[in-house]
């Protein structure tokens, strides 16, 4: 569904991905791990048009994605979420998820301006839908608070529904399980569990290995900017360059051991 | 009613000033609403303005059209300006827009054969009425509202808030700046030629720094969280100078106190909807715990 | 001739360049754009004119003086309006648009003070001596100020990079969060920037001040358009650009008075600024605009 082919990208004089190659499967779960710095992140700016890649190609649907802007892409069918979340702060829970909609209302000016029905339609509906999707992050009950007032796991999960109001095809997690607790991330497997049986694509970033080994179908490990392995959880699991990826270094301490 | 004719012979003009404010307010609200602070609304009027003036006078045209006009000209020079600022971040069009003003000072004074130079234009007719005014306020309100309740309008907020998280949401950032910043000149344009004819002299002059910052001033004041509070802003502005004497020679100097003492204590301005419902919400538990005594 | 003109531009590119480091210093280090530098680079020319005439210091001592002045001031800046805004985490337009406030603010009182006439250094304290260089005349103010300038522009350049507060004051630049958890005092360093930072600000007032020989109330508002169009064009917190940037300016305005007359001067410095926003916008050696936490 989602292909990069040799993608690089260099920042200045910094080569920050290089030679990047890996197939995203429509339906599964899909997990980029690798140490810090290794430029997972900018995988996901790569993709979702925030920066431009030095080299190489991305394709989403057989549709070539650089030189598109951030929400073309988005229209395309991804939705994302960042590591160090970008809720509305000042919005409520609601208002949060409704602004995810924003590409599937297509009301006009005079719909608006007169409060046609069509308008008042089409805002009851992305209502009703903003609260079933706050329903499905157990978030509902909270649906008319200010989001600043979340905790930072409900902030995450806020986050989340707002990506899947933009009713995507694939679903860009960037360390969805950042900070949570242990009984929040698992409350999160589960609930991302539930999305994919729905048919959403996703593909996540993360450092937390339970979860990864957990949820993902298929791994691709990224290390000083280069793909080192790629396929299924057991094989990454025991694959030597990875684990000494992980653990060569003295100075980084292996993922699994983060709680 | 005798009272009321004499109260509107004397009061007419500042009446009509006050919407005249309130306008250009609700024309640097709807920039801040999106997240830009546009310093060239003061200059959107002055183009109006001279739109507006020199359309009725050399060239003969109806009122309508001149107000037509006097939206026209500025929205087209918000569009260009607009176009490579607005890429970047507000900040850049609040820096760009800041000088903006003085490049139209600067033209309308060379342009001496159209526009008067510096002595201005004298003798325009004044034909704005008071319903005029009224009307245009309403107009503006009513569309404001409406679009503050749209997907537009919350678009401006998520803007306001985080223009790149707006992107992924599927909002396409620069074309609501450019919305927000197009629309805020109109308004602007249409407050500057209702003033022109209410006036009958407009120069150079009054279109630069200061009254950029009197307009930023009402909508600080008054609070950027509706569209009551622009108004508001608007019309204790115009107002103090009237009711304090000694302040008219201070004008300028009180704005920007004003301006400092809102953002440091008051942030969202005077009229805050969200701190009155937090005050209320305060009384009512105050209330409800005195009952169960 | 034209030796003489690059002469002119190089002293006015290094006083601009001193006033635009003052501003880039602050944006670069507190991520503020502080409108009000136009106010303080006028204080210090006024502080330095009342030491003169009031306290009869010779002019070297009334350019400490005017240095000292001017820090204190955008110390007092920091403390009062910047750091509880800081504290409040306010969104990027609200100290900016307090420093409009503040700006105004000084202008007025100053006005209000001193009235808007234009005030002079006695001339008999100006050094009217030429000198030759080379076979161009240059007069020796010309010369002091280029040499202060570019002294002091030395000083905060061996400062930034070759002191452990320069790599204090870049590591607050990149983040400030980052920077605290490293044990960085950065409330401190907030503080010296904005000393630093104003001092310099005064001191091109006062360099502006004897080299136009004119002194007024609303002299720094020029000056700051002209700031924002240098440090648009350098790159936004960038020093070495801020540096490139006012000498470009200086010498763009010399050669337009030089070649197509005087009117147009100002107005040289917001073509330059409309032209990189449309060709460059990150400047010469841009960063980019969104800072980490």
């Amino acid at each position: 569904m989602l292909k990069l082919s040799n993608v690089s990208k260099k920042f200045g004089g910094l080569s920050v991905l290089q030679d990047v190659s890996f197939e995203v499967p429509a339906g599964k779960v899909f997990g980029l791990i690798g140490p810090n710095g290794a430029g997972k992140t900018t995988v996901f700016n790569l993709v979702t048009g925030l920066v431009a890649p030095s080299g190489g190609g991305i394709h989403f649907e057989g549709q070539s994605l650089p030189g598109m802007k951030p929400h073309q892409i988005t229209r395309l069918g991804l939705g994302r979420t960042f590591q160090n979340i970008r809720i509305f702060k000042e919005m409520t829970l609601l208002d949060n998820v409704i602004v995810g909609m924003h590409a599937h209302l297509n009301y006009g000016v005079p719909a608006f301006m007169l409060s046609l029905p069509g308008f008042r339609k089409q805002e009851q509906q992305a209502r009703d839908k903003a609260h079933e999707l706050l329903s499905w992050m157990g978030l509902t009950h909270k649906a008319d608070d200010i989001a600043d007032n979340l905790s930072y796991g409900e902030q995450r999960k806020l986050e989340l529904a707002r990506a899947l109001a933009t009713e995507p095809k694939m679903l860009l997690l960037d360390e969805p399980v950042a900070g949570m607790n242990a009984s929040e991330k698992t409350e999160l497997m589960a609930e991302i569990q539930q999305i994919k049986k729905r048919g959403y694509t996703i593909f996540m970033i993360e450092h937390d290995m339970r979860f990864v080994m957990g949820l993902c179908e298929e791994i691709a490990v990224l290390n000083f900017g280069r793909i080192i392995a790629q396929g299924a959880p057991d094989e990454i699991k025991n694959n030597p360059d990875v684990i000494e990826a992980y653990l060569g270094r003295e100075d980084d301490e292996p993922a699994g051991a983060t709680a | 009613m005798e009272s009321f004719d004499n109260f509107w012979a004397i009061y007419s003009n500042l009446v009509l000033t006050i919407g005249i404010n309130g306008l250009l307010a609700l024309s640097i609200y709807l920039t801040l609403s999106c997240g830009l602070l546009a310093m060239a609304n003061a200059a959107f009027m002055g183009i109006g303005a001279y739109t507006a003036s020199l359309l009725i006078m050399n060239a003969g045209a109806p009122f309508g059209v001149a107000l037509l006009g006097g939206m026209a000209a500025p929205t087209l020079v918000a569009l260009v300006i607009g176009a490579p600022t607005l890429r970047l971040s507000g900040v850049y069009l609040a820096m760009a827009t800041l000088g903006f003003g003085e490049v139209v000072r600067v033209a309308i004074l060379n342009a001496e054969s159209w526009t008067g130079g510096a002595l201005g234009l004298n003798g325009i007719p004044q034909s704005t009425q008071w319903w005029h005014v009224v009307g245009a306020l309403v107009l503006v309100l009513l569309v404001l509202w409406r679009l503050r309740r749209s997907r537009i309008g919350r678009a401006f907020e998520a803007i306001k808030e985080d223009g790149v998280a707006a992107s992924l949401m599927g909002i396409g950032v620069l074309s609501h700046k450019m919305l927000a910043f197009a629309l805020g000149a109109a308004i602007a344009g249409l407050a500057g030629a209702l003033n022109a004819h209410l006036t009958f002299f407009i120069g150079p002059s009054e279109f630069g720094f200061d009254r950029g910052v009197d307009i930023l001033t009402m909508a600080i004041l008054g609070g950027t969280g509706g569209l009551t509070g622009p108004v508001l802003g608007a019309a204790i502005i115009t107002l103090l100078p009237e009711l304090l004497r000694s302040l008219k020679d201070f004008r300028t100097m009180v704005n920007g106190i004003i301006l400092v003492v809102i953002v440091l204590f008051l942030p969202r301005g005077l009229w805050d909807p969200l701190r009155f419902r937090q005050w209320w919400a305060r009384r009512k538990a105050v209330g409800a715990s005195g009952e169960k005594r | 001739m034209l030796e003489q003109q690059l002469v002119n531009a190089l002293s006015l590119g290094s006083v601009y360049a001193l006033f635009a480091l003052g501003f880039t210093l602050i944006f670069g280090v507190l991520g503020v754009i502080n409108l009000s530098h136009g106010a303080v680079f006028m204080l210090g020319a006024y502080a330095a004119l009342q030491a003169v005439l009031k306290l009869h210091m010779p002019l070297w001592a009334a350019l400490i003086a005017a240095l000292l002045f001017s820090g204190v001031v955008g110390m007092l800046i920091d403390v009062l309006v910047l750091r509880p805004l800081r504290k409040r985490n306010a969104p990027h337009l609200i100290p900016m648009i307090a420093t409009i406030g503040i700006g105004i603010f000084f202008n007025s009182a100053v006005q209000g003070l001193f009235s808007a006439d234009n005030q002079r250094f006695p001339s008999d304290l100006l050094p009217d001596q030429q000198v030759y260089f080379w076979g161009v005349q240059v007069s020796v103010l010309e010369i002091a100020i280029i040499v202060l300038s570019f002294a002091l522009m030395g000083a905060l350049f061996f400062v930034m990079n070759r002191t452990q507060i320069g790599r204090a004051l870049r590591a607050i630049a990149e983040s400030p969060k980052a920077a605290a958890l490293l044990g960085i005092n950065v409330e401190g360093l907030f503080l010296l920037t904005s000393f630093t930072a104003a001092a310099l600000g005064g001191v091109a007032g006062v360099l502006i001040a004897l080299y136009s020989n004119a002194v007024f109330p609303l002299m720094g508002q020029p000056i700051l358009h002209k700031g924002i169009a240098v440090i648009i064009l350098g790159g936004m917190g960038d020093i070495r650009g801020a540096l490139v940037g006012a000498m470009f300016l200086g010498f763009a305005e010399v050669l337009s008075v030089a070649y197509i007359g005087s009117t147009m001067r100002d107005a040289v410095g917001f073509g330059l600024l409309f032209l990189v926003l449309l060709l460059r916008p990150q400047g010469l050696f841009g960063k980019v605009l969104e800072r980490k936490a």
